[in-house]
C-alpha cells in the first residue's frame, strides 16, 4: 500500500464525510445488483421444488460424490506425477552436460507454450487413450514443465555464497545440490509450488470436455435431466461453491506457507516466492 | 503436409477465431482488471470489498466451470447472445482477476519514497500518481501482464470445446474428413505457438523499450 497513505494527506472531516457518502452510494449500487440477480433467479423459477428435488435423492448424491472423488483422484495423480516430472526436468536443466540441458529446455519451453487442452485432446483423440490417463498425462506434462522452471529459479535464487562455500568445502555437485541448495530452494518455492497445484486442481475440470466422469460431468448429467425440469442453475449453485471452496482452501494454504517461510530463519539466504502460480514470460531471443 | 495445404481455409478460420477471441478478451480483461485494481486501492470500503471478492472468487474458479455457467447458464435468464460473445465474457472476466493482481503488485513495487518525494515537492494527488508512481508501476507491470495474456490465449482453447470457432476445434472437422489426426494436431500446435510467441515477442519489445532493471 505505497500509494494509499503517501499520495494524499490524511483525510479531514469533510473528506471523510464525502468518502462515507461514496461508500453508501456504492453499497446501494452493489446491493441493487445483487437484488436484481436474485430477482432474475426467482423470476425464472429457479427455486421451485422440482428443480431442487434431485439433491434429496441418494443416487444423485452418490453420483456427485463419485464425481468429486474422480476429480480428487485425477488431481492427486497429476500432482504427484507433475512433481516427479518437474524434479526430473529441473535436474536436466541444471545439468553440466550441454545435450541434457538443451533437451530439457526444449521440452520445458514447448509444453509451457502449448495449451493444456491441446495436449489433453491430442492424447485423448490421436493416441486413443482412456479419459483419466489422458487428463492426468496432459496435466502432468504442463504442470511438470512449469514446476521445473519454479524449481530451477528456486535453486538459482539461493545466494551465491552458499554454493561457493559448499564447493570450497570440497563437496561434489550432487552434495552441494542435495544438502545445500535444494533444501533452501524448496522452502523458498513451496508457496509457488502449492499455487501451481491449485492450477492443476482447477484444470482437472478440463476432464469434463473429454467425458471423464468428474465433478462437472456429474453436474451436467443432473442438469440435463428433463424429469427435474432441467435444474441447470441449481446445479451450478451447488457445484461452484464446492469447486471454488477447494481451490480457495489450497490457495489460502499457499499464502499461509508463504507467510510462515518468510519469518523462518531457514530462508535467510533466499527470497521466498509469493503465493502465485509460476507464470514466467517465455524467453525470446 | 497436405493436411495444411488442403484445409488452409479451415485452419485459417480457426486461427483467426482464436486471435479474435484473444484480442477481444484481452481488451475486456485489461479494462476490467484496471477497474478492479482501482477498486481495491480505493478509499471507499464497499468498493474494496467488491474488488477483493471479485478477484478471490474468479482466481479460484476453474475456467471450465465458468464457461459452463456462462455459456449454458446465462441463456436460462433469457439472455441470448452469440456463443462467441459469451466466450469473450467468460475469458475476459476470468483473466481480469489476474490482471488486477498484476497491476496491484506493480503499484506496490514503486518505492514509498517516490510518492513521498512527489508529495513533498508540492505535487497534487493527480500529479504524483500520474507523473511519478504510475509510469514506474507501468514498467514493472509489463512482464506479468504479458504472461497473463499468454495464459489467456492458451485458455481460449476451452472455447473451442464449447463450439466456438477457434483453432483447437478444427480437429473435429478434419478428423471427420479422414485426415491424419496426428498431423492435424501438429499444425494446431504450430498455430498456438505462433500466437503465444507473438504475444511474448510483443511484450519483450515493450519490456526492452520501457522496462527498467531494478
Amino acid at each position: 500500500m505505497t500509494t494509499a497513505n503517501a499520495l494524499y494527506d490524511v483525510p479531514g472531516p469533510k473528506t471523510r464525510k464525502r468518502h462515507r457518502l461514496y461508500g453508501i452510494a456504492s453499497t446501494v449500487v452493489i446491493l441493487a445488483l445483487l437484488g436484481w440477480i436474485l430477482y432474475l433467479l426467482f423470476d425464472t423459477d429457479q427455486f421451485t421444488y422440482t428443480k431442487w428435488m434431485p439433491f434429496e435423492y441418494k443416487g444423485i448424491q452418490e453420483l456427485l460424490l463419485r464425481g468429486l472423488g474422480n476429480t480428487l483422484k485425477a488431481f492427486g495423480l497429476a500432482a504427484v506425477l507433475s512433481l516427479a516430472l518437474g524434479t526430473l526436468l529441473a535436474v536436466g536443466r541444471l545439468s553440466d552436460h550441454r545435450p541434457v540441458r538443451w533437451l530439457s529446455t526444449v521440452v520445458v519451453e514447448f509444453f509451457r507454450a502449448m495449451p493444456v487442452l491441446v495436449m489433453i485432446f491430442f492424447i485423448f483423440v490421436a493416441l486413443k487413450v482412456q479419459p483419466l490417463p489422458a487428463l492426468v498425462a496432459g496435466l502432468t506434462l504442463y504442470n511438470g514443465s512449469v514446476l521445473a522452471e519454479v524449481f530451477r529459479s528456486g535453486v538459482n535464487s539461493v545466494e551465491r555464497g552458499q554454493r561457493e562455500a559448499a564447493f570450497a568445502l570440497g563437496m561434489r555437485k550432487v552434495h552441494v545440490m542435495s544438502y545445500v541448495l535444494v533444501p533452501q530452494a524448496v522452502r523458498a518455492m513451496l508457496p509457488a509450488i502449492i499455487s501451481q497445484l491449485v492450477v492443476a486442481l482447477k484444470d482437472t475440470s478440463l476432464g469434463y470436455l473429454i467425458t471423464y466422469e468428474e465433478f462437472l460431468h456429474a453436474g451436467k448429467l443432473i442438469a440435463s435431466n428433463l424429469d427435474y425440469d432441467l435444474p441447470f442453475i441449481p446445479v451450478v449453485m451447488v457445484i461452484s461453491p464446492i469447486y471454488i471452496g477447494m481451490c480457495m482452501l489450497l490457495s489460502w494454504f499457499a499464502g499461509w506457507v508463504s507467510h510462515r517461510e518468510q519469518r523462518s530463519p531457514k530462508t535467510g539466504a533466499v527470497d521466498v516466492a509469493p503465493a502465485e502460480p509460476g507464470t514466467l514470460l517465455p524467453r525470446v531471443q | 503436409m497436405n493436411v495444411l495445404t488442403d484445409n488452409f481455409s479451415t485452419f485459417g478460420d480457426g486461427f483467426l477465431g482464436t486471435v479474435e477471441l484473444t484480442v477481444y478478451a484481452s481488451v475486456l480483461a485489461l479494462v476490467l482488471g484496471f477497474l478492479m485494481a482501482s477498486f481495491r486501492v480505493a478509499p471507499v470500503g464497499s468498493l474494496r470489498v467488491f474488488g477483493t471478492v471479485w478477484v478471490t472468487v474468479l482466481r479460484n474458479t476453474p475456467l471450465t466451470l465458468l464457461f459452463f455457467a456462462v455459456l449454458l447458464g446465462l441463456p436460462r435468464f433469457g439472455l441470448v447472445l452469440p456463443f462467441k460473445v459469451f466466450a469473450v465474457l467468460a475469458l475476459g472476466c476470468y483473466t481480469s482477476a489476474f490482471i488486477c493482481e498484476a497491476l496491484r503488485a506493480g503499484i506496490n513495487t514503486v518505492p514509498r519514497g517516490q510518492g513521498e518525494a512527489a508529495r513533498s515537492l508540492g505535487m497534487s494527488f493527480g500529479q504524483s500518481l500520474g507523473l511519478v508512481v504510475l509510469p514506474q508501476a507501468f514498467r514493472s507491470v509489463i512482464p506479468p501482464v504479458g504472461s497473463t495474456l499468454i495464459a489467456l490465449a492458451k485458455n481460449s482453447a476451452i472455447a473451442g470445446a464449447f463450439s466456438v470457432t477457434e483453432l483447437l476445434g478444427t480437429y473435429r472437422t478434419l478428423s471427420e474428413l479422414g485426415y491424419n489426426i496426428v498431423w492435424t494436431f501438429v499444425w494446431i500446435a504450430v498455430g498456438y505457438l505462433i500466437i503465444t510467441l507473438a504475444i511474448s515477442a510483443l511484450f519483450n519489445a515493450l519490456e526492452r523499450k520501457w522496462g527498467v532493471a531494478r
